[in-house]
């Protein structure tokens, strides 16, 4: 079984870790109460999407 | 070699996955809705909306080939006796999936299935009611009172304003009665699923343009009462709160920028 031969160093562990990054949330309007939501799913604030009552607020 | 399966693998095996497919579509036909993650709603769909072509069918055949996915009789008989006689008419398309957002805990997305004709009482009357109400929606809940309280704090002016509005909104709600009424005659002809749907779009692009003028008075005169009065013509009342409520936020977040450069600043000459 193929395994590593010198420890990784710390520089070479933070560089790659580096790269993983956090990207933040589309985030869209919502026609009927203008709150900010996610795009393409009911609006948490009044429950509704597409002028469709989805959640019971 | 057979055609894979469309979307995720589900449970841990093909015994459990049929299991918990089984169990959603019984209670999807039990309850008419229900509320799932977005992967189990995908799969869902497909093998509902193949009961319900069963249960179009009707005959004995078709009964004993749904009795083997639902294995609830109740559940089978509802099935063929009032939802696939629902569905005579809709060629396809018999089940809506909306997105509702990540679950807590572990930020699952989350997916609401439905039946597309309403069976419960409470969502028929929940159309008829949105339908009756017209487009008219004020401003969020959390964004109005907090910007009415900013308001007050930030400057008189702007608190005069909304005495103002407050009188105004006294004076607009006899038309916007009459808009309801309005609205409810256009709604009150009988249509059902997807249709519902096409005739409040077509009332809320009226309501659009209105609330996209409301914005451009806002942006234009800050703290002054002419802005109100302008709009009061043709918009609502609940738009002159929406504008109070912007130059409010406008006002806090000029405050907070302020305090955090001071802060900096301080730690700097430290």
């Amino acid at each position: 079984m193929a395994v590593p031969k010198r420890k990784m160093s710390r520089s070479n562990t933070h560089s790659r870790r580096a790269q993983w990054k956090a990207s933040a949330p589309a985030y869209s309007t919502c026609k009927r109460c203008r709150s900010v939501k996610l795009p393409h799913v009911a609006c948490p604030t009044c429950g509704t999407y597409n002028d469709r009552v989805v959640i019971p607020v | 070699m057979p055609t894979p399966t469309k979307g995720p693998r589900l449970g841990g095996g093909p015994a459990h996955e049929r299991l918990m497919l089984a169990n959603l579509a019984t209670a999807l036909f039990e309850h008419g809705r229900i509320t799932t993650t977005t992967a189990k709603a995908k799969r869902l769909r497909p093998l509902a909306e193949r009961l319900v072509t069963f249960a179009k069918r009707g005959d004995l055949h078709a009964r004993r080939q749904v009795l083997t996915v639902v294995r609830d009789k109740g559940v089978v008989h509802t099935l063929f006796a009032e939802i696939g006689p629902q569905f005579a008419q809709r060629p396809g398309g018999y089940t809506r999936i909306t997105k509702i957002g990540p679950r807590k805990g572990d930020n699952a997305p989350m997916a609401v299935i439905e039946l597309v004709e309403g069976r419960t009482i409470a969502q028929q009357a929940v159309g008829e009611a949105e339908r009756a109400r017209g487009t008219r929606f004020r401003r969020g809940r959390g964004a109005t009172p907090a910007g009415q309280v900013a308001a007050e704090e930030a400057a008189g002016e702007s608190a005069e304003e909304a005495a103002g509005e407050s009188a105004e909104e006294a004076a607009g709600a006899v038309p916007l009665e009459a808009e309801a009424s309005v609205a409810a005659g256009v709604g009150s002809v009988p249509t059902q699923g997807d249709d519902d749907g096409e005739a409040a779009e077509g009332s809320r692009q009226i309501a659009v343009p209105t609330e996209g003028g409301d914005t451009d008075v806002v942006t234009e005169s800050p703290g002054s009462a002419e802005g109100p009065e302008t709009t009061s013509t043709s918009a609502g009342p609940g738009e002159g709160d929406s504008g109070a409520g912007n130059q409010a936020k406008a006002a806090s977040e000029a405050a907070s920028e302020t305090s955090p450069a001071e802060g900096d600043r301080d730690r700097g000459w430290d």
